[in-house]
């Protein structure tokens, strides 16, 4: 296989996990072809993993070997490249099933990504088993992934979305979640990682609380999957959605975890190819799990790409990433705030390596383009959490989110990058 | 690229001192409402007309250092001109943000500091967001927009 590090792998846990020294950082980065470039003549420095991660050589390899050697249609044919290309397909979600810890593969849907998969909930179980009056609660902190479906559903059902609020360091109030409950309280919908500021939400107390009372928890990964080590069984959630591109794997990837006896009980999203067992003009039988959520033709190299990627972070080690990303956390938050009138929105005790910023008397988008020029790549903007900009009462942010490939040299670079923006401006 | 292409002096000025930031009566004036949604810019745009005449244009909002001082740059370049100058002067402008390699109409005057977005693509339209605007207002005078309804630009 490509793609080999330097670094030498041990099993370490989340405890004594050491971050990678510079050298395995350096032997790390080689590994991403992308990351070794110049943009507007400077070194890049790519600072916007969250909206994105880049891909390593293994996961590029594996998609092109799939599509040099082995592609075709997958679970339609005899023949020896669809059954190549069915096992490898069902091979990448086998390693998803054991990444999270779901109980069988029946319980891993693939999706095109986050937004699929909550559509998919809030269609396929919210159309059936919500009440006109039933109420959903939706944090305020939430990517409009999981509250534009909410609202849409709300629509056709008559439910309604309430919000929970939020703190002003960013993180969702738990006493305000148990406040807003009531006989009506339906569903659960809540980020793990908060895209826009990084905050990780404590969601286990939240499902604690949600299933004694037999409310839906849909918790949405996106952010935490690439961080830190999920086990969806521990953590008692419902759903559990994320995303393919942000796990250092292609684009148009997703996952759904969803608990066996709720995918059960609910009716297919989709109808088409792949997803039944019989057709005839009288009556349609389904597929069994998970195919049963799974029409017509899949982003099969993907998902081979996607296998790539998680046994990639499993060699490197969740434990040792997510102790390589704190490091760096805390080395940007303090340059970060040594640069004057620069402010950090979104400043919870437990954060992923995401850091929001404005600075006084320059618009975050004047930042983006400022620090583009010097090579450095951050989004600005709102990312969509138009409410928690509201919240801040900022129109847009700068946003740095970190990968472990990142380096404090690329921090030096932001920060050397914003020393430009207020000379320019200030 | 240079960024001080982009940046240049009479753009920090009018983005920190935005010339005609304010409000217009509604009537006499006409209002219309700019958003660019991908960033969180928002802006209104007031226009007083007398006959063909623009006696007065005023614009409030928030927004990047471009589309301010697009903004406050496009109100000097208004006010006292008739709608036909106005017209020509945004066709102008347009011209400017889309075609990369054309040459300064010297016509454009003070507004040929806008010229540097044409290197920066990702910003053109927060530079073009206020001529659209404008040209919103003056068709809602035209259209006799209710007041409380003022017509809405966006850019995609
Ligand atoms: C927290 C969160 N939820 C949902 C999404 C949507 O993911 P996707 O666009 O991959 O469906 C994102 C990505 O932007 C995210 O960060």
């Amino acid at each position: 296989m490509a793609g080999h590090t330097g670094v030498a792998v041990t099993a370490s846990t989340a405890a004594n996990a050491q971050p990678f020294s510079a050298a395995e950082v350096a032997a790390l980065r080689a590994d991403f072809p992308i990351l070794h470039q110049q943009v507007n003549g400077k070194p890049l420095a790519y600072l916007d993993n969250g909206a994105s991660a880049q891909h390593p050589r293994s996961v590029i390899d594996a998609e092109a070997d799939y599509y040099r050697h082995d592609h075709s249609n997958i679970h339609r044919g005899v023949h020896t490249l669809s059954q190549r290309a069915t096992d490898a397909f069902e091979a990448a979600r086998h390693k998803l099933q054991r990444f999270i810890n779901a109980r069988s593969e029946r319980e891993v849907i693939l999706t095109r990504g986050t937004t699929e998969s909550i559509n998919l909930i809030a269609q396929a179980w919210g159309r059936s088993f919500l009440q006109p009056g039933d109420e959903i609660l939706v944090s305020r902190l939430e990517h409009h992934a999981n509250l534009v479906p909410w609202q849409i559903v709300a629509c056709q059902t008559g439910a309604v979305v309430r919000p929970i609020p939020i703190t002003l360091d960013g993180e969702v109030d738990f006493q305000g979640f148990l406040d807003l409950l009531t006989p009506r309280t339906r569903v659960l919908a809540l980020s793990h990682v908060s895209n826009s500021l990084g905050t990780i939400n404590p969601i286990e107390k939240f499902i604690a609380v949600a299933r004694e009372r037999g409310i839906l928890t849909v918790i949405d990964g996106a952010q935490a999957v690439p961080h830190m080590a999920v086990d969806v069984q521990a953590l008692g959630c419902d759903f559990y959605a994320f995303s393919g591109h942000k796990l250092f794997g292609p684009t148009g990837t997703g996952v759904l975890y969803g608990r066996e006896a709720l995918l059960e009980a609910m009716p297919p999203w989709m109808g088409g190819g792949d997803m039944i067992l019989e057709v005839r003009f009288e009556g349609t039988t389904f597929n069994t799990l998970p195919h049963k959520f799974e029409a017509g033709t899949p982003n099969i190299a993907g998902f081979i790409g996607l296998g790539a990627a998680v046994d990639y972070v499993q060699r490197i080690g969740l434990a040792r990433i997510a102790a390589t990303e704190e490091a760096l956390l805390h080395y940007a938050t303090a340059q970060l705030l040594a640069v004057p009138g620069l402010r950090i929105i979104g400043t919870a005790p437990h954060k992923a390596a995401v850091i929001s910023f404005v600075v006084d008397g320059i618009h975050p988008h004047d930042l983006g383009t400022i620090l583009d020029q010097e090579g450095v790549a951050v989004r600005t903007g709102h990312h969509c959490a138009m409410p928690v900009m509201e919240f801040f009462d900022v129109p847009a942010t700068a946003r740095a989110s970190f990968a472990f490939y990142n380096t404090p040299a690329e921090i030096d670079q932001l920060v050397g990058a914003l020393q430009h923006a207020r000379e320019l401006f200030c | 690229m240079d960024l001080k292409d982009l940046y240049r002096d009479v753009i920090l000025d009018h983005n920190k001192r935005p010339r005609n930031f304010g409000v217009l009566a509604v009537p006499p004036a006409h209002e219309a409402r700019g958003a660019n949604p991908l960033c969180g810019d928002t802006l209104r745009v007031w226009v007083q007309l007398d006959g063909e005449l623009v006696t007065d244009v005023k614009f409030e909002g928030k927004g990047c250092a471009i589309s301010v001082a697009s903004a406050s740059l496009m109100t000097e370049a208004a006010i006292g001109h008739t709608r036909a100058e106005v017209q020509a002067q945004f066709e102008r402008v347009h011209n400017v943000f889309t075609h990369h390699d054309a040459p300064l109409d010297p016509a454009l005057g003070k507004l040929a500091a806008l010229a540097g977005v044409r290197d920066f693509p990702a910003r053109v339209k927060c530079a073009s967001l206020a001529w659209h605007t404008l040209n919103a207002a003056l068709a809602a005078a035209d259209a006799d927009q209710p007041a409380a309804t003022p017509p809405t630009v966006q850019t995609e």
